[in-house]
């Protein structure tokens, strides 16, 4: 039993939260966010310099070797700083299901730009008005010509806007396959957006998309599994974000309390908001527990479920833990709490898409009973 | 980072587990997952059971008769008696009491009272909180008054758990009423409930059981070699077994042990012509107790790998496990008893008819463990720990 991050692990969150205090703080992100793209090519380049991109891709293909527990300081320190970079879906969900299910050239082709930086990769499963179902209902590839042909719609691909290749879940016959898809061929259109919680994002629509034959990530129709695993992958890692996002919402909260004088005291001295702050405490470290469960069981699980169980309930967790904290941090901070002046409405707002982000804690209540 | 126990620690889980299997009595343990209480002549059968393996003593100083057990094997051998049903010994002797011996008393202390604490020949209970001294407790007004070789006690002592089964106590009295701080006159005594003037009365709780007692002092005589540490120090030593032995608090192996058993229950009963335990309503609520007693088993177990990293014993913010744990068991007892629907109103046969000695057993359970978020410093207290000691507030 052992619940430290290892010396490598640690070092190298600590040399990104460095990099985010001095190039990502609370004003500096603000400009990130009100610039054209909305993104940070610096910051980009910065994680990928070091080795952020590369930490959970296979050694063969360029990568460290690493997975979620590897990941899991560094999504820590991400949601700490509000991070609106897609990391997460290039890394953890795009990236990775290149390099599990991609052929030889499609991992030659996509992966060094991957870990480089150059160019950014992301997924696209979900459907309008589908909530969060993983089998596409709208989305349809057909072969044809020695290729496939692809008609449908996507919502909410986070990064799509600025990725270089969107990987797209879609109907085959009867079963699931994922394809590779060049934004920029014709029949692609984006809707592009930012988010309620400032990361930039897309609906997608696919009318009759031509794709070769190499297109295809995988196998032909049995997709699923992958897509599950790239999902409960990816919410593992969210779960760390969300950890790191209440940390800091604790913390600040806590200096506010200590420093905010109303009736000639601080009002950390009364003891209605002492029991509230320890509340968000404990659920915060309850959340970090089954977010430590969700990393290892992600690189350990020896059949699916055990991994579902695991991401489940740490997800289910999170939701409550993250709606409890962001809500009971704005209340703490009272009215200065509403503004776009604090950091902690953005981190309310992060941690509220978080709860919603990859199943909610229904969802997951109801997928977790589900394996019982 | 690695969540499991290593090979060493999994054989222990497995001898303590199997141990249990082969001596944990089976009428004990059946009145324990049966929710019926234990007699006196439970708990002293059940204690010379462990003292002959010499277990009863586990965290003592390997000199006094402990294991020399460290923190994870500790946690572990209360994880398994939770999950096998098996009782642990009321902690007032062996844990607490003799805490204060082995930190504060004299070797001629030690030696008169560990050893019969060890082997279960005196059984133990705490005289701590008073009627206007619960929570508060530094207003304790329980007077002893030095007469030459002895004391003379005054008072009323009250939520005595098992006071009834009591050979001795010890208690918190006032040695010096004009102290400046109320914490200073206070002394810590270890008294023969035997001794004239000591009246043990019952406070029948509403589940209908005798658990705890008001326990009446009357010009009680207490020979002066019972005084623990100094005269007027008492505080410190209260303060000190305030802080001791707060990692099994979470209580994480009974737990599972109820989990499992509210989801059998879940499965008999029908709800809509399925079973209760596929009832969207009902299976969200208990899984959200699933998932936050596998949160608190973790959460357990980081304590525990950060004491065995530091060699220092849990900070205020193990306070926590208590919460949590209490909340849990509340939560399962609840779920329990609404699990059984009407059937959880049959409580006791009358007239020669006949209740379901289980499922009668399922209210009470529940107003029963009422009591888990008020004792041992209420969840209100332990909040006001973590604020005050972990947050800084």
């Amino acid at each position: 039993m052992n619940f430290e991050y290892s010396d490598e692990q640690q070092q190298l969150a600590d040399s990104l939260r460095k990099y985010l205090a001095q190039s990502y703080g609370f004003e500096q992100r603000k400009a990130i966010l009100q610039s054209a793209g909305g993104s940070s090519a610096q910051a980009w380049a910065a994680f990928a310099e070091m080795g952020l991109t590369a930490i959970a891709l296979p050694e063969v293909d360029g990568g460290f070797g690493g997975g979620a527990m590897e990941l899991m300081a560094v999504m820590e320190a991400c949601g700490e700083a509000l991070v609106v970079e897609p990391l997460l879906d290039h890394v953890g969900l795009a990236a990775r299901l290149v390099a599990r299910a991609g052929s030889d050239a499609q991992r030659a082709e996509l992966l060094p730009g991957a870990i480089d930086g150059s160019s950014v990769l992301t997924l696209a499963y979900l459907e309008p008005g589908q909530r969060y179902e993983l089998v596409p209902r709208s989305t349809t590839a057909r072969a044809e010509g020695g290729g496939w042909v692809l008609d449908g719609a996507k919502c909410v691909v986070v990064g799509a806007p600025l990725a270089a290749r969107l990987l797209v879940s879609a109907r085959t016959g009867d079963g699931v396959s994922l394809f590779v898809v060049d934004p920029r061929v014709a029949g692609v259109s984006l809707n592009p957006y930012r988010t309620v919680d400032g990361q930039r994002a897309a609906d997608l629509r696919f009318a009759g998309v031509r794709l070769g034959a190499d297109a295809l990530l995988g196998p032909a129709g049995a997709a699923l599994p992958l897509l599950d695993e790239a999902v409960d992958f990816a919410t593992a890692l969210l779960c760390a974000d969300a950890i790191g996002a209440m940390q800091f919402a604790n913390e600040t909260t806590l200096e506010y309390l200590k420093t905010r004088k109303q009736f000639g005291v601080p009002i950390a001295s009364f003891q209605v908001l002492q029991h509230r702050m320890v509340e968000m405490f404990i659920h915060t470290e309850q959340a970090r527990s089954m977010a430590i469960l969700a990393a290892s069981k992600v690189d350990t699980a020896t059949d699916a479920a055990e991994r579902q169980r695991a991401v489940s309930a740490a997800k289910l967790k999170i939701a409550d833990a993250a709606r409890l904290v962001s809500q009971e941090s704005v209340q703490l901070h009272g009215g200065m709490g509403m503004t776009e002046e604090l950091k902690i409405s953005h981190t309310f707002r992060r941690l509220t898409m978080i709860a919603q982000r990859f199943g909610d804690a229904d969802h997951h209540l109801e997928r977790y009973a589900a394996l019982d | 980072m690695d969540l499991n126990y290593s090979p060493e620690e999994l054989a222990f889980r497995d001898e303590v587990r199997g141990w249990l299997a082969a001596n944990l009595p089976a009428d004990i343990r059946d009145k324990v997952t049966g929710y019926r209480h234990l007699g006196k002549d439970d708990h002293l059968r059940w204690h010379k059971i462990l003292a002959a393996k010499g277990w009863s003593v586990p965290h003592w100083p390997v000199e006094w008769g402990g294991t020399g057990w460290n923190i994870t094997q500790r946690y572990i051998y209360d994880e398994e008696f939770g999950l096998a049903g098996a009782p642990m010994l009321a902690p007032f002797g062996p844990s607490m009491c003799a805490s204060v011996l082995l930190r504060f008393g004299t070797d001629a202390q030690k030696q008169r009272f560990l050893p019969r604490i060890r082997e279960g020949d005196d059984f133990w209970v705490q005289g701590y909180s008073e009627p206007g001294a619960g929570s508060d407790l530094a207003a304790l007004k329980t007077r002893a008054e030095r007469r030459g070789d002895h004391y003379l006690v005054n008072g009323q002592k009250i939520w005595t758990t098992l006071g009834h089964y009591g050979d001795w106590i010890f208690c918190l009295v006032r040695t010096d009423s004009a102290a400046e701080k109320r914490q200073e006159g206070i002394s810590f005594l270890l008294i023969d409930m035997k001794t004239p003037g000591i009246t043990v009365r019952p406070l029948i709780l509403m589940d209908g059981g005798h658990e705890v007692n008001e326990v009446f002092f009357d010009e009680v005589k207490v020979p002066v070699e019972n005084l623990v540490y100094e005269e007027n120090k008492g505080w410190t030593v209260a303060k000190y077994l305030l802080g001791h032995e707060r990692m099994g608090s979470g209580a994480v192996g009974s737990s599972k042990r109820e989990l499992a058993a509210l989801k059998a229950l879940a499965r008999r009963e029908m709800r809509n012509g399925k079973p209760l335990l596929e009832d969207t309503r009902f299976r969200d609520r208990l899984t959200r107790v699933e998932v936050e007693l596998d949160a608190l088993e973790l959460t357990s177990m980081r304590f525990l790998d950060r004491m065995r990293r530091t060699g220092q014993p849990p900070g205020a913010d193990v306070s926590m496990l208590k919460i949590r744990g209490t909340e849990i068991q509340q939560a399962l007892t609840e779920l329990m008893m609404q699990a059984a629907g009407p059937q959880a109103q049959p409580f006791a046969a009358v007239d020669g008819g006949q209740v379901d000695p289980y499922v009668s057993r399922l209210s009470p359970r529940y107003f029963n463990y009422r009591k888990t978020s008020i004792y041992a410093g209420s969840n209100e207290i332990q909040r006001n720990i973590i604020a005050k000691m972990t947050l800084g507030l």
